[in-house]
């Protein structure tokens, strides 16, 4: 007894006294992420959390902490405050539905730095950030022109608002730049998160003629169905070509680590400043994933060629001349969508069949 | 792909999404035409589906883990049972309380097995001969044996509440547990054996939802299908046969709304996603209005807990 009672002192002074060199380090900065799902979904919050453990891998003087299945709403205030009372100094709230409480909360600490994922309200202390993934919508659909056999492609997408609209009109471009009879058929599931429903909707594409599959929503369910009918598919999220070499075409991912560590070192430096960051191809944020294992060179020349330009700033997606779906002229020739446009857009491109509930 | 050939695989689907509601609409009926209301049929789907896949991932079999689903959902029930037949506590309240606990208890055990997916799952199997006949056979006869299975289930069912002397004292202890008993029946057993059906059958649609239908987990995965269950009962009238009808009505309904939005409807999606619970309004009106009609009673001693009389 008395055996243990001297292991469990000596255990316990060593335990406060790491504690309390932990605690001595003053100068590192604790992050909490917020993450709307559980951070191994295998789709958009395991993607920022990834960007987490880049975040932590690369700069020594952070200390990371997620909480995951944040309800979006009010909820979300009363987590975001307990670490605020930690002494969190950065909060990255990565989905849309928790932009109101990170506003409220912000309003009563000016010194903590908010950064809030694909929101629009910004204040002194909270930026918003978000990638133009409708450039790499746009090569995968250049992707799925050149290997669709069928000409049917099937869209499974979550919610009808600007930003998955934007995704469907660009990777329709894409699609019909290099093919066009080929046309992109869209079932809303109404749910960022839903694999029973993905999964139906893809086996409703498979069963209507698709021979590609387009995931927009956050769970590999669609792709799971398609590799079962043996087609073809396009992830979303995270690059998941080498869990579905045969089936995934291409992926487009993206990368928040690179953004997580520009915040992190601005803020270190007392540089940073209240933004709305929207980061295209060339830096990184949005990436094309690894090509399948039947996608032919010639393709792949071809959509790295435009790839580069885009980087470049040579090539546009969004330039006209554009037609909706009604055959409308949208956009004229030799003009570009602008951002604001783009940010509000509730419109199909021609090619595209299915309906924006309005 | 000829375009007829569409329809033939979303009849299919529709057989394999009215599965799912086939085995626990059955089971309530029975557990109802003993006397037991058990509205824990969400939460018993719940665990079977999660008890179904865990053991279908570990085990790499899909047939173990639609039986230790099916176990799972029976075992469940006894919850029910227990509270509802020997402590004669208040049904409702006790099968809200399991619904809630089916939700709670997946949610805590489920938290490390979000997004994993099953290698192993179930396949179709052709019927000879009857898989060959036009369209039929393609619908009925070219399922998984879960598919098949449930068809038997319906029938022997049937066959036990309308042609055995089971089916009989379950009649009777629903109707008038009093004279049941005075007939020498046991009450007790008769009850307690009938809910315990009705949860290896819940958990029987929970496991087939995740070993066939969707082989994933993830949280609340059954979304109120136990209650569109539940609904289903009513509308069959505690007719296992009208309940097949029912199911499939509503398999179909599913089917429905991706097939219309595939073929670019103008029918907002939130109404098209919203449908089966219309639906489930729409049964529920129709079929209240049949009964009054047609004098058909639900089983008159349901939600009713029995107290066996000193001698």
């Amino acid at each position: 007894m008395r055996r243990f009672l001297i292991l469990f002192l000596v255990l316990f002074s060593i335990s406060m006294w790491l504690g309390n060199t932990s605690y001595a380090k003053q100068d590192k900065i604790k992050v909490a992420f917020l993450y709307v799902g559980p951070h191994n979904d295998g789709g958009w919050s395991q993607a920022h959390d990834e960007g987490r453990i880049y975040l932590q891998n690369h700069l020594p003087y952070v200390i990371t902490s997620y909480s995951e299945s944040v309800p979006e709403g009010a909820p979300c205030e009363k987590v975001i405050r307990d670490y605020i009372h930690k002494g969190y100094k950065v909060i990255f709230g990565t989905s849309f539905g928790f932009m109101d409480c990170m506003y409220n909360v912000a309003k009563d600490y000016p010194d903590v730095i908010f950064e809030h994922c694909s929101g629009y309200k910004t204040r002194k202390n909270m930026g918003t950030y978000f990638g133009r993934m409708y450039q790499v919508d746009y090569l995968a659909g250049l992707v799925a022109g050149m290997m669709t056999k069928s000409n049917y492609i099937g869209f499974v997408a979550p919610f009808p608002i600007p930003e998955v609209v934007r995704e469907i009109d660009s990777f329709t471009i894409g699609l019909r730049e290099v093919n066009p009879k080929a046309t992109v058929h869209v079932i809303w599931t109404n749910s960022w998160f839903n694999p029973v429903k993905e999964r139906s909707a893809a086996e409703t594409f498979i069963a209507n003629g698709a021979d590609i599959i387009v995931s927009g929503c956050d769970s590999p369910a669609s792709i799971e169905a398609a590799k079962k009918a043996g087609i073809h598919a396009i992830a979303y999220d995270r690059d998941i070509h080498d869990k579905f070499p045969k089936t995934v075409l291409t992926s487009r991912a993206w990368h928040w680590g690179v953004y997580y560590v520009k915040v992190l070192k601005e803020v270190r430096n007392g540089t940073w400043k209240s933004e709305r960051y929207w980061g295209g191809l060339e830096t990184g944020i949005v990436k094309l994933g690894k090509f399948g294992d039947t996608v032919p060179e010639k393709v792949k020349k071809y959509v790295l060629n435009r790839e580069q330009e885009i980087k470049e700033g040579k090539f546009k997606v969004f330039e006209g001349p554009i037609y909706d779906q009604h055959g409308k002229l949208r956009v004229k020739k030799g003009e570009e969508l602008s951002d604001k446009d783009k940010l509000s857009l509730q419109w199909f491109v021609k090619g595209v069949v299915g309906s924006i509930p309005h | 792909m000829a375009h007829h050939s569409i329809y033939i695989v979303l009849f299919a689907n529709t057989v394999k999404a009215g599965t799912i509601l086939l085995f626990p609409t059955i089971g309530e009926i029975f557990a109802e035409r003993a006397g037991i209301l058990n509205l824990g049929v969400e939460g018993m789907m719940l665990i079977g589906a999660f008890v179904g896949f865990v053991v279908a991932y570990t085990t790499k079999n899909p047939y173990m883990g639609f039986l230790a689903g099916v176990l799972a959902g029976g075992f469940a029930s006894l919850i029910h049972a227990f509270i509802s037949i020997t402590l004669r506590g208040n049904q409702i309240v006790s099968g809200l309380a399991l619904t809630i606990f089916g939700g709670g208890f997946t949610t805590f055990y489920g938290q490390k097995w979000i997004n994993m997916t099953l290698t192993h799952t179930l396949t179709p199997v052709k019927i000879p001969m009857l898989s060959s006949i036009p369209y039929i056979g393609m619908i009925f006869f070219n399922q998984d044996l879960i598919v098949y299975l449930s068809y038997i289930v319906v029938f022997v069912m049937w066959f036990i509440l309308y042609k055995t002397r089971l089916g009989l004292n379950l009649r009777a202890v629903g109707e008038n547990a009093k004279a049941a008993n005075a007939m020498g029946i046991s009450v007790y057993k008769v009850r307690y054996g009938w809910t315990f059906f009705g949860g290896l059958l819940a958990g029987a649609g929970g496991a087939y939802l995740t070993t066939a239908y969707a082989p994933f987990w993830l949280d609340g995965i059954t979304a109120g299908r136990g209650w569109i269950a539940i609904a289903l009962v009513i509308f069959a009238m505690w007719d296992p046969v009208k309940a097949l009808v029912g199911a499939y009505l509503f398999g179909g309904i599913n089917a429905l709304q991706f097939q219309l939005q595939a073929t670019g409807t103008t029918i907002p999606s939130a109404i098209l996603n919203m449908l089966p619970y219309i639906g489930t309004f729409i049964v529920i009106i129709i079929s209240s209005i049949i009964v009054k009609t047609r004098h058909i009673k639900p089983p008159k001693e349901l939600g009713i807990p029995y107290i066996r009389e000193e001698k």
